[in-house]
């Protein structure tokens, strides 16, 4: 017993002199301290981990069967489905992986928002994840086009074309994107390229800077106080706890598993989410000459579908689907410089006054609305909606810098407040 | 983190109840990893049992273009009088030459491997790394061996087999070349792939 | 935990059952574990479909083997080309082109087609939806595809059935009949098509003696025919709910433990 703790003691000796294997795992987990407070809203980053882990593993098996090509992309799908030994497995894990990742996500940022998470000293962390949820806009795309039924081919007609709006150039590019002058096999083959090459690779580059700028500064918390003002006697935070194994036995590994009840639910009971996390329309092969009756993206897009819509009129002398563009764009841009807009001297929405408040529900009310009209046929009624609802989600933004600053601040505790 | 005295018996218990019930739960996940990889219905289809027109068979030549079943090369060789009189004649120089060695249906293991003594069928690649032996029917001297009478001589790693696809002893390769599921449903119809009920 | 996952699927926003005419679509419950009935509905189609209808994505082996029918009975039986072997894919011989030319566009592969409309109802309501339209290249229009472009090609076990509107009483807002205040009788209506159906009538009328089968038969037929169709765009549906108790099953338990440990750990939070 003790002999081999000591040639294990020897062997990770040798190993730490030529690579810091020991000082790597003490800084980012035995040794990296976690705040006490840590919430439900704190699950939603390490889930995004474990979805991610099962969107490369199910995505790499994917592609030893699926055929990326106009004529057998289509059929290499139900192949997957019905040829393959647990195909059907693999390929409805990554289809409601999918959907789960916007899942998990979009609470991640919404906890970021509520606990202003992207304050000082944390912008690097908040630009990262910014760049991580840009770069899964992306993937998802390519990902949809990839079955080759008949969404997969009008969404992807519909996006492609989005970069026609761009004045002079647009059409051009748009032939330069799909390179052809249509959606066609040319297109899907550099669309699968890209989904299961590129924006993964790009996706953990970015996956690490985020976790190595959070490591650097430290997570933030319910109360948005920072843990390290108050070390004990050996420097370590009196309210913080090692992040393994307290945290991720303590805390992270019951959520996991709840968290892989639910998604099992779906994905064994429901993989169709009732023809929103697989379009019925996307049950027929790819075919140009035939759009499908509503023209809709998968409901992870609506919110931004419905800005798109949202412009209907020209303005400045350029017509309406270049605004549409632009409200869509910087929809999605905005957020970039929020840790610049945010003028509160406290972080979390506990000590915040009423303007934050209020701006921050109208904000999830506006992107839940939005999201919902994305998905349904536009009226003269629902359009006049989202177009407020866009002032909405662009007010909450804008005009951050002004009530963040009027506001009145409730007083914020020196240390961490437990529940 | 203090250990509660009270505690670490009920705690251990805990990790190592979770931990056997987590590695169950990872070896679950991996069975649709790993089952994946087995032949699909499609590979399976395709396996399915071939038929071969052997009427076009010419005595002292294997059947071209090879036949090929489950994406192997088969040979379909007519051996003639001559050939299977000199088959037996140097047995000694055989690695296996009783057949004892389960590399044919039991209706292939006599002495000229095979249901009919003239008509061999074979799984054309090598029994050492899966090279596909030439056909070497011709009775002289060869570089590879100057008493060659005759047979398979696969040029990747040198292994010599007879016309009944028996190894050579001192090659490479470890045993005879195998002989598929086989049957004839007709003078002239060989199916490769089963057995026709003859197993 | 049927229920929990029933509350669940509650939550989730359903897309309304309705074709794009219009027309409401009749009710039909599949039942993947009726056997018999999937035997059935597999060979309706084979004899009546298939000839224009492939089934591409699936192979007769799958069909057999899920169906529980033997493979020797299945070629004897229910495939009718010499050559097609037991794990071909049930494709037809049909050309697109001269399809093209005899109706106008290829007959779709149905192998998706219940996952594509949504459920098994769409294809129970279509093929009862049939009816005499003489202006139709194949004389019968449909009352969930408008100007259909296929021929009735059940009509022999149906018979003809013929558009009709209906006098039906009229209703007041509030979902009474209404009188005539002069002579008090009830006021009726005419209501055709979709309108008639939602109100719980029919447009259509058999005439009878046209068909072969009682009206009660052809139902039969064609639920057998819906549901082999449900059966066939999802062949792993039974067994993917299968496992999915037993993967739920195991992570409750999991969670337990988990739980468990974690109040342990938990406890040096404090």
């Amino acid at each position: 017993m003790s002999s081999i703790q000591q040639s294990f003691k020897n062997f990770m000796n040798w190993v730490d002199q030529r690579l810091p294997v020991t000082e790597t795992y003490e800084k980012h987990l035995s040794k990296y301290y976690a705040p006490k407070n840590f919430n439900f809203w704190y699950y939603f980053g390490v889930f995004a981990f474990v979805v991610l882990v099962n969107q490369l593993l199910t995505g790499i098996w994917l592609t030893m069967s699926y055929d990326p090509t106009g004529e057998g992309a289509f059929a290499s799908i139900e192949y997957i489905m019905r040829d393959v030994q647990y195909g059907w497995m693999l390929r409805y894990m990554h289809s409601t992986g999918a959907s789960a990742f916007f899942v998990v996500v979009y609470i991640h940022m919404f906890r970021g928002l509520m606990y202003g998470s992207y304050q000082k000293p944390r912008e690097l962390i908040w630009l990262f994840g910014m760049l991580i949820y840009v770069a899964l806009m992306a993937e998802g795309f390519f990902g949809y086009i990839l079955p080759w039924g008949n969404m997969s081919f009008w969404g992807g007609q519909v996006i492609v074309s989005l970069v026609g709006a761009i004045p002079f150039v647009g059409e051009d590019l748009a032939v330069w994107v799909r390179g052809d002058f249509n959606m066609s096999g040319v297109t899907l083959n550099r669309f699968f390229a890209l989904h299961v090459a590129l924006v993964p690779l790009v996706l953990l580059v970015l996956v690490v800077l985020h976790i190595l700028a959070l490591h650097e500064v430290g997570s933030n918390n319910p109360d948005g106080v920072d843990i390290k003002k108050y070390p004990d006697k050996d420097g370590k935070p009196l309210d913080g706890i090692p992040f393994h194994p307290d945290y991720t036995i303590g805390h992270d590994l019951p959520g996991i598993v709840l968290f892989l009840f639910v998604f099992c639910a779906v994905m064994f009971f429901y993989p169709d989410g009732g023809g929103y996390l697989i379009e019925h329309a996307n049950y027929e092969p790819a075919d140009p000459l035939k759009t499908p009756d509503l023209i809709a993206p998968v409901w992870y897009y609506t919110p931004f579908y419905s800005m798109l819509r949202a412009a209907t009129f020209p303005l400045f002398g350029l017509d309406a689907k270049f605004w549409g563009l632009v409200v869509m764009a910087g929809a999605i841009a905005i957020p970039f410089v929020l840790p610049w807009l945010d003028k509160s001297p406290v972080k979390s929405i506990r000590y915040k006054g009423w303007g934050s408040r209020i701006f921050l529900a109208l904000f999830v009310i506006a992107f839940f609305v939005l999201g919902y009209l994305g998905t349904v046929h536009p009226t003269p009624t629902k359009t006049l909606i989202a177009q407020v609802c866009t002032g909405i989600y662009f007010a909450y933004f804008l005009f951050m810098p002004w009530y963040t600053r009027v506001e009145k601040t409730r007083p914020v505790p020196e240390r961490v407040t437990l529940g | 983190m203090s250990d509660d005295g009270v505690n670490s018996g009920r705690r251990n218990f805990l990790i190592g109840a979770t931990t056997v019930v987590g590695t169950a739960g990872v070896v679950g996940v991996a069975v649709p990893f790993v089952a994946s990889f087995n032949p699909s219905a499609r590979t399976l289809a395709a396996g399915a049992p071939i038929k071969i027109d052997i009427s076009r068979l010419i005595p002292g030549e294997i059947l071209g273009p090879i036949p090929a079943w489950r994406d192997k090369p088969i040979f379909v060789l007519m051996r003639t009088e001559e050939m299977l009189v000199k088959l037996n004649s140097s047995n000694k120089r055989l690695a296996d030459p009783k057949s004892d060695r389960l590399q044919q249906p039991e209706y292939a293991r006599n002495e000229t491997r095979s249901i009919r003594p003239d008509v061999l069928v074979l799984i054309g690649l090598c029994t050492h790394l899966s090279c596909s032996p030439k056909f070497r029917p011709e009775i002289k001297p060869q570089a590879f061996d100057p008493n060659w009478i005759g047979g398979f001589y696969c040029p990747c790693h040198g292994s010599k087999f007879d016309l009944a696809g028996r190894v050579y002893a001192g090659v490479p390769a470890p045993s005879n070349l195998e002989v598929p599921p086989h049957y004839y449903e007709s003078e002239s119809v060989l199916v490769i792939g089963g057995d026709g009920g003859f197993a | 935990m049927r229920r929990l996952l029933t509350a669940f699927v509650l939550l989730l926003p359903m897309i309304a059952l309705a074709s794009e005419s219009g027309y409401p679509l009749d009710e039909m419950e599949p039942d993947l574990h009726d056997k018999a009935s999937l035997q059935r509905g597999a060979k309706t189609y084979l004899n009546y479909c298939m000839g224009c209808h492939s089934l591409q994505y699936q192979r007769y082996i799958r069909t057999a083997d899920d169906l529980g029918i033997p493979h020797d009975l299945m070629l004897e039986h229910l495939i009718f080309d010499p050559n097609v072997q037991i794990g071909d894919l049930m494709e037809n011989s049909m050309s697109i082109e001269s399809s093209k030319n005899w109706f106008g566009a290829a007959p779709p592969d149905l192998t998706l087609y219940s996952k594509l409309k949504g459920g098994p109802e769409y294809v129970y309501t279509y093929l009862r939806g049939f009816y005499e339209d003489p202006d139709r290249p194949f004389g019968v229009n449909n009352t969930v595809f408008e100007n259909v472009g296929m021929p009735h090609v059940l009509v022999e076990l149906q018979g003809l059935q013929r558009y009709v509107c209906k006098q039906v009483p009229k209703l007041t807002e509030n979902g009474t009949k209404t009188r005539d205040r002069k002579t008090l009788q009830y006021v009726t209506e005419e209501k055709c098509g979709a309108e008639l159906k939602e109100i719980g009538g029919s447009p259509l009328e058999l005439v009878e003696g046209t068909g072969t089968l009682t009206p009660e038969e052809y139902d039969q037929v064609v639920y057998d025919l819906s549901n082999f169709l449900y059966y066939i765009a999802e062949p792993v549906r039974l067994e993917r709910q299968r496992i999915g108790v037993y993967v739920l099953l195991f992570l409750a338990f999991f969670y337990v433990l988990t739980y468990l440990l974690g109040r342990e750990y938990k406890k040096d939070f404090h």
